[in-house]
This record gives C-alpha cells, sequence and structure tokens, in this order.
C-alpha cells in the first residue's frame, strides 16, 4: 500500500530565543490510505507543530527548514500559497482540540459548514444546503435542521465536535488531520466521537492522522502509532507493537506512567472519619427581573458522604455533575444551601464568618489549572507564605516555613524568590499543594490537580500525594474525571451525575462491580479500558 | 426613568449653587441699575422666588406633561429653542461618528494586518496625534488653511442663509459647512476607534477559529471579511453607546468654533445667562438622546452577537 501523505526528513525552525532550535527534527512519517496514525507525545514534543506543518498554518516566525512533505505528486514544503489554499479543507481537512472556540460564535452552524462548500464548489445554494444537512446527520447531531440554525453556544461540547468534524468531512477530504479532538470532552462524549470518526473513517476510507497525548485513546482508535519526543519521532510501528513492546525507553516510561484502570489492593483505612458531609445542598439560580426566563440548576443535590481519616475520597464525575461546586462547598468557597458539613463534628455551615476563617485553614484546596491559579505578579515564595502571614505568622517566619515546603513538594527552596511564569506545570502545581500545606490543614481538597499535566509529570504530582498524605496524615477529598487517576489515588470513591451522588463505596468494589447504570456507562467509555491493566 | 430625574435633579441643585440667576443675567442685558422692586417682580413672575424644593417640584410637574418651561432670555418656549437648534447638532453628531467609525475601522484593521510595518507605525502614531491635539486647535487651524488660505470651504455656520437657497442646492450648502466641524469633531474619537480596532483585531486574529477558517482554505481577506471584522467590532460597537455622551460634550467646544447653531452653543449660553429652563431642556433632551443612543446600540449589539439576549450561553 503507497503512502498518501508521506513527511521525508522534516525540519521545522523555531525563531532564535525559543527553547530548542528546530521544533521537527528529520520527521520520516507515512499515513496510509484507510489507517488511523496516531502521533503521541507530550506538550512541546512538536505533534502539534507538524499538523500545523502539513497544512502550511505555521505561526508567523516558525518556518520548515528542510525536508519535504509530499501530498497527490506534490511538495506541499514548498508549494505556493495558492495550490494550498485549493488544499487545505478539500482535500486535508483538520479538526481542532477546542470545538468552543475553533468555530466562530457569531455564525451559524450550518453557515460555517456551507461556507466549505462556497469556497471550494460552484454548487448552488439549494444543493449546499441538502449537502450541509446530510452531512449533520452522517455525524448523529440530533435535529439537523435545527441544529444547522444554531450559534455554537447552543449546543454541547459533543455536539459541536461533531459539527466540526462534519465540516471538516464535507468535501470527501484524502487525508483528515485530527489535533487532540477529544481532549476537551468528557469521557463519554469522548467514546462517541472516537466511535464517529473510526466508523466514518472506514465508510470513506479517509487516511487520519490523529495527534494525541493520551496512550488510552490510542489503545482505543489507532492502527499505527508514532510516538514524539522533543521534536524527534522516536518509535513508530504497529499499534498492538508498539503498546505492547515499546522499543525504546521514552516510549517505556511514558507507557508505563499511564495509571492502570484497576485499583491496586486497598489499603487499611481508620474507621473515624474526620470530615462528614450530610445531605449538602447548593442550587444556582438565574434570571432576574420579575422572574423572567427564571432558572434553577440543582449544583448539589442532598449529598452525603464520609472522609476517614487519613483516607482519599474520590469524587468522579462529568463536567456539569457538581463534583466542583461540591469541593467549594466543602472550602466554603460557595456557601451551601443546606444539609451540613462537619469537620471533626464541628458544623462548618453554621459556623460565623469570623470561626469560619479561622477554620479555614484546616480544610484547605489545590486548584486545577496550574497557570491561572497563581498571582502572576507575586514571587512563589510571597504565595506560599501569605496564608500564614494573614493567620498571624511573622513575615521571617513563613518565609522560612516557604522554603521549607518547598523542598517537601521536591522544589528548590531557592527558588521561592522566582516568579510563578518561570515554572513548568508541574512545578506550579507544586507550588499550589505547597501553598495548601502552609496551612497545615487536615483535610486537602484536590479539585482536578492533575488534569492540566503530562502523564509522566502527573504520575510525579500524584506519587508526592500520596508520600504526602502518609507523612503528613492528610485527608483528602479528590476530585477528577480520570478515572484511571481515581482508581490510583482513592481509598473511596463517589461517582456523580446532576448534582447527585449515584453510586459511593470502596473503589475496587465500585470499579470491579458496579451497580448503578451511569457508573457502568462511565467505566464502558475510559478509552483503551483494557491497555495498562 | 429614575436615571433620567436624578440627572435632572443634580443638575438644578448645581445651578442653584452658582452665583446670580435668570433676573440678574436679564437686569445686566438692559443695562444694569440697581432696581431692587423690578428684580422682585420679574422674580415672581418666573416663579424664582419660592423655595429650591418648590422650584424643582413645580419644574418635575411641569415636565412630567411635557412642558420643557418658557425660556426668559430668548422670550420662546424652551423647546421651541431646542428644537430649532437640534438638526445642526444632530447632523453633526452623526456625520462625527460615522467618520470616525468608518474611517477608524478602516485604518485599525490595516493597522492590524501589517502590524508593526510601516502603516502600522504611520497610523499608529497619526492616530497618538489626532488624540493628542485638542480639538478646538484643529478646529482653527481647519478654518486658517482650507478657508481664509485655500478659501475651499466656508469657515462658520450651518448654510448661507443670505443666498435662499432650496433642496439639493440646500443640502449641498450644509454639507460644505459641515466637512470641517465634522472632521474636527471626529478626528480624536478616530483614534480611539482606530486603537480599539487594531487591538481587537489582533485579539481576535490569533483566536482558534480564524485558524479553522484558514484550514478551511480560505483566502486571507475573506477570512478577515467573513470571519474577524465582525468579532472585532464588538468592543467599537458598545464604545459608540459610552461615548454618545462624549460626542455631545465635545460639541459645545466644535460649535463655539464654527459658530454652529447648535445645542452645544445654546447650552453654553444657557449658562452664562443663568437660564435655567433652557439650560434644563438641554440637559433633558440630552440624557434623552444619550439613552436613544445607548438603546440602540444595545439593540445592535444584540443582533451581532448572537450570545446576548436569547436566554444566556448553554
Amino acid at each position: 500500500m503507497s503512502a498518501v501523505l508521506s513527511l521525508q526528513g522534516l525540519t521545522v525552525a523555531l525563531p532564535s530565543g525559543a527553547d530548542r532550535p528546530e521544533a521537527l527534527r528529520q520527521v520520516s512519517l507515512d499515513l496510509h490510505a484507510g489507517e488511523i496514525l496516531c502521533v503521541v507525545g507530550e506538550s512541546g514534543s512538536g505533534k502539534s507543530m507538524m499538523a500545523s506543518a502539513i497544512m502550511r498554518l505555521l505561526p508567523g516566525n516558525v518556518r520548515i527548514s528542510g525536508g519535504s512533505i509530499l501530498f497527490e505528486g506534490k511538495d506541499l514544503a514548498s508549494a505556493n500559497e495558492a495550490t494550498m489554499r485549493a488544499l487545505r479543507g478539500a482535500r486535508i481537512a483538520m479538526v481542532f482540540q477546542e470545538p468552543m472556540t475553533a468555530l466562530n460564535p457569531l455564525r451559524s452552524i450550518g453557515d460555517q459548514i456551507a461556507e466549505m462548500f462556497r469556497i471550494h464548489t460552484s454548487l448552488s445554494n439549494a444543493e449546499i444546503e441538502a449537502r450541509m444537512l446530510a452531512l449533520l446527520d452522517e455525524v448523529r447531531i440530533p435535529h439537523p435542521a435545527e441544529a444547522a440554525r444554531a450559534f455554537p453556544h447552543e449546543l454541547s461540547g459533543g455536539q459541536r465536535q461533531r459539527a466540526m468534524i462534519a465540516m471538516a468531512l464535507a468535501l470527501d477530504p484524502v487525508v483528515l488531520i485530527a489535533d487532540e479532538p477529544t481532549t476537551a470532552l468528557d469521557v463519554t462524549t469522548q467514546a462517541q466521537i472516537l466511535a464517529l470518526i473510526r466508523d466514518l473513517q472506514q465508510r470513506k476510507g479517509t487516511a487520519v492522522l490523529f495527534i494525541t497525548h493520551d496512550f488510552g485513546v490510542v489503545a482505543e482508535i489507532a492502527d499505527r502509532v508514532a510516538v514524539m519526543q522533543h521534536g524527534l519521532v522516536v518509535e513508530q510501528g504497529p499499534a498492538r507493537d508498539v503498546l505492547h513492546q515499546p522499543q525504546h525507553d521514552y516510549t517505556k516510561a511514558l507507557i508505563a506512567a499511564v495509571p492502570p484502570l484497576k485499583a491496586p489492593a486497598p489499603r487499611a483505612i481508620s474507621s473515624e472519619s474526620i470530615l462528614v458531609l450530610e445531605g449538602v445542598q447548593k442550587t444556582y439560580r438565574s434570571g432576574g427581573f420579575f422572574g423572567r426566563r427564571r432558572r434553577e440548576t440543582h449544583a448539589v443535590r442532598d449529598v452525603t458522604l464520609s472522609l476517614p481519616k487519613g483516607g482519599t475520597l474520590g469524587v468522579v464525575g462529568e463536567s456539569g455533575s457538581g463534583k466542583s461546586t461540591l469541593a467549594r462547598c466543602i472550602t466554603r468557597l460557595v456557601q451551601a444551601d443546606g444539609g451540613s458539613i462537619r469537620l471533626d463534628g464541628v458544623d462548618l455551615l453554621q459556623l460565623s464568618k469570623r470561626e469560619a476563617r479561622q477554620a479555614a485553614r484546616r480544610v484547605q484546596m489545590v486548584f486545577q489549572d496550574p497557570y491561572g491559579s497563581l498571582n502572576p505578579r507575586r514571587r512563589a515564595g510571597e504565595l506560599v507564605a501569605q496564608g500564614p502571614m494573614i493567620h498571624g505568622m511573622s513575615r521571617d517566619a513563613a518565609m522560612a516555613k516557604a522554603r521549607e515546603l518547598f523542598s517537601l513538594v521536591g522544589l528548590d527552596p531557592a527558588a521561592i524568590e522566582r516568579f510563578p511564569h518561570e515554572f513548568s506545570g508541574g512545578q506550579r502545581q507544586r507550588i499550589g499543594l505547597a501553598r495548601a500545606l502552609a496551612m497545615e490543614p487536615e483535610v486537602l481538597v484536590a479539585d482536578e490537580p492533575v488534569s492540566a499535566l503530562d502523564v509522566s509529570v502527573q504520575a510525579q504530582v500524584l506519587k508526592l500525594l500520596a508520600e504526602l498524605r502518609v507523612r503528613l496524615g492528610l485527608s483528602i477529598v479528590f476530585i477528577t474525571h480520570d478515572l484511571r487517576v481515581a482508581a490510583q489515588v482513592c481509598d473511596l470513591v463517589a461517582v456523580m451525575k446532576d448534582g447527585e451522588v449515584v453510586e459511593h463505596g470502596p473503589i475496587a468494589q465500585v470499579f470491579e462491580a458496579p451497580r448503578h447504570a451511569y457508573t457502568k456507562a462511565l467505566l464502558a467509555s475510559v478509552p483503551g479500558r483494557g491497555f495498562g491493566a | 426613568m429614575p436615571t433620567l430625574l436624578i440627572i435632572l435633579a443634580a443638575m438644578f441643585l448645581l445651578l442653584q449653587l452658582a452665583p446670580g440667576d435668570t433676573v440678574d443675567a436679564l437686569i445686566a442685558q438692559m443695562g444694569g441699575g440697581g432696581d431692587a422692586k423690578l428684580a422682585e417682580e420679574l422674580r415672581r413672575f418666573y416663579g424664582l422666588d419660592l423655595s429650591i424644593p418648590a422650584q424643582l417640584g413645580n419644574y418635575v410637574w411641569r415636565l412630567i406633561r411635557f412642558d420643557l418651561g418658557f425660556s426668559a432670555i430668548y422670550g420662546k418656549p424652551v423647546a421651541t429653542v431646542i428644537f430649532e437648534r437640534l438638526p445642526a447638532t444632530l447632523a453633526l453628531m452623526t456625520a462625527a461618528l460615522s467618520f470616525a467609525f468608518s474611517v477608524g475601522l478602516v485604518l485599525g484593521v490595516i493597522a492590524a494586518k501589517r502590524v508593526n510595518g510601516w502603516p502600522d507605525t504611520v497610523i499608529s502614531t497619526l492616530g497618538l496625534i489626532f488624540y493628542a491635539t485638542p480639538s478646538f486647535w484643529f478646529g482653527l487651524m481647519a478654518i486658517v488653511l482650507f478657508s481664509v488660505h485655500l478659501q475651499w470651504l466656508p469657515a462658520g455656520g450651518f448654510e448661507d442663509v443670505a443666498a435662499g437657497l432650496t433642496g439639493f442646492a440646500r443640502l449641498r450648502d450644509i454639507t460644505a459647512h459641515l466637512v470641517l466641524p465634522t472632521l474636527t469633531l471626529g478626528l480624536i474619537f478616530l483614534a480611539i476607534y482606530l486603537r480599539i480596532m487594531r487591538a481587537s483585531m489582533l485579539e481576535v486574529l490569533t483566536l482558534d477559529f480564524v485558524r479553522t477558517a484558514r484550514a478551511k482554505g480560505l483566502d486571507e481577506t475573506r477570512v478577515m471579511v467573513r470571519h474577524v471584522l465582525r468579532n472585532a467590532m464588538l468592543p467599537m460597537v458598545t464604545l459608540i453607546g459610552l461615548q454618545a455622551g462624549t460626542m455631545l460634550g465635545g460639541s459645545v467646544v466644535v460649535e463655539s468654533v464654527f459658530s454652529l447653531p447648535g445645542l452645544g452653543r445654546l447650552a453654553y449660553e444657557a449658562v452664562v445667562q443663568r437660564d435655567l429652563n433652557t439650560l434644563l431642556g438641554i440637559v433633558f433632551i440630552s440624557a434623552l438622546l444619550v439613552i436613544a443612543v445607548n438603546f440602540l446600540v444595545d439593540l445592535l449589539y444584540a443582533r451581532l452577537d448572537p450570545r446576548i439576549g436569547n436566554g444566556g450561553a448553554s
């Protein structure tokens, strides 16, 4: 079988001053008709740069400095702009990661899909309309006619991604480049989108270049795999071989870092509870004047859970399930409407404002976004020392403590003088952890602490968290959407859907013998279920 | 409505703090003299002898009946005085706004397309000069250059009354009179719009859907026109509403420089002459005008941005 797209020694130069001289170095890859080639790598490996290079949509100061991109007898690396415009969309189409921002918010879905036909064909408006509706139907969007009139914000993330796929496949391209198309989606939606891509690809014989960081997704969908590190393809081959008999050390390390879905043997946990939630409620109301368009969202409904001393309670669920609101209720960043949250027998919801501020130090939170959750204008050490200082510690003592905590979380104590942007994502999450620990909390609430991190970094942070739990006797509420991560760190797990806990219990029991239909669906959607087990 | 009432009451009270009243100004016009009895009588005639709250109450009560009162200085009802002056101001504002918006938009787009290139530098520098120069100076210089030296355009006034033109010829005459004031008033706003447009274009250009549009195979012009422009225009539209008031304020200066018979100059004269009724009438009408413009802008915004107005985001 001959390749439809062939990269030969492709080199892409970065502007001087970047962390490495070349984004891609001597990359050679073949993409065959009717196959899905997964390109895997961590952030900064150059995998997205490769997609941009093929489309010739590189940022202004980045350029192809060597090698060739052969497609239909032409070398795209040196093709002129007019040739490229004729190819883009028509012969090589692309699907992007973030379906919200990848669609123009001011134009209807149908209009944006129809634009494909208007650019590349001379079909009549009626014909375009018919083709567009057929496409929406093909990607299984419910009510295609209504969806065509809808604006992007009126559709769910999964539907938006379906619309993106419909747009990409409009002109039956030879090659489809999918750049992390499911990363921003919930796990059940992700499973549907992956199935859709697979199905369409098989029916139309499209060659798919699938870029991802997730080995689960690779195991689910790939025919062949190419592993990238620092702009180099370190290993490529059939999916089965690469996943189960990796040759290169980096591939081995990456695969080892993927947490298996199966929970390890249960730890002994204390029978004593430190945090008890009973019937916790939170309802958001919107809509103002005269009750017009008033809406109520039951973000958390009657949640009853308990966290054993020294244990880890996982709260899993998809976006909108209320898990983050629950975390905020526990840390009192959001005032719960009803129920009780008892910490060592004291109901946090009944405390006066002053008492609540005192109690705040006992329950601390680690946030998801390591970029947005640290004030960029303050030094890392100050961010960590701020909490103790507010609670009356002298500046010198607090800074000394910050230094101590930095070494505890595996950072150089001298780094307290640096600003947040000088740290990598994983290091920032360590700072976030140090900040929470500075208050010497008894309960740590971690809201998706590793979701924004690469697998290998994720593994390190999880390991650190496990160590700290034992060393400091912490009890942890661990919020995550990633069932693999939950399986590794949690003793107990609660599955949330639409604000309610539908099932909870010891992790091994819930994951191996789920009782609720939703838990079963959730587990069945994890990409590459068997992989890593 | 509450906004209007607060503006009026505040204006009313503020004017009470200024020394002297209509009667003082009237007497000064009549040639002065210290006839206390005449002053007393005039005050009673215009209802100025009542307590301040009572005067305010009277005024609001008349306003509710759409009666803006009687101007002591002009000897005509305030409504008539204002409506005589309104067309000039409206014409000037509309013209200046359209000029600033369209030229600002085009220059902003050009600057953003060639960011950091020479067109960008030239346009940004020009913008800064326009923004930093006081408009009365611009006005005076324009008169010196175009009216005195080149004699292309008339130096002031709204139309050539003596010529007695009608129909199309009159329209052309008015347009010629308005060119310089429009440029003068519009330049500052042009500078603001151009900077906003440039910044918002640059921001929109980095968004993901622009990359999607390019990946679809659109050429640069279509990417700009179909995807970037409308998104980038949203902040500009907001700005129009915010600046409607500023523009009315700016028209005071410009109308004075070009001796245009507009609301701005009327307001200035009313303050000097302590013509309370006229001034309050102007404030009332201007506030109505600004509120109307803002209302229109909000409607326009909702049309432009589907995310607004139909039940919020999902």
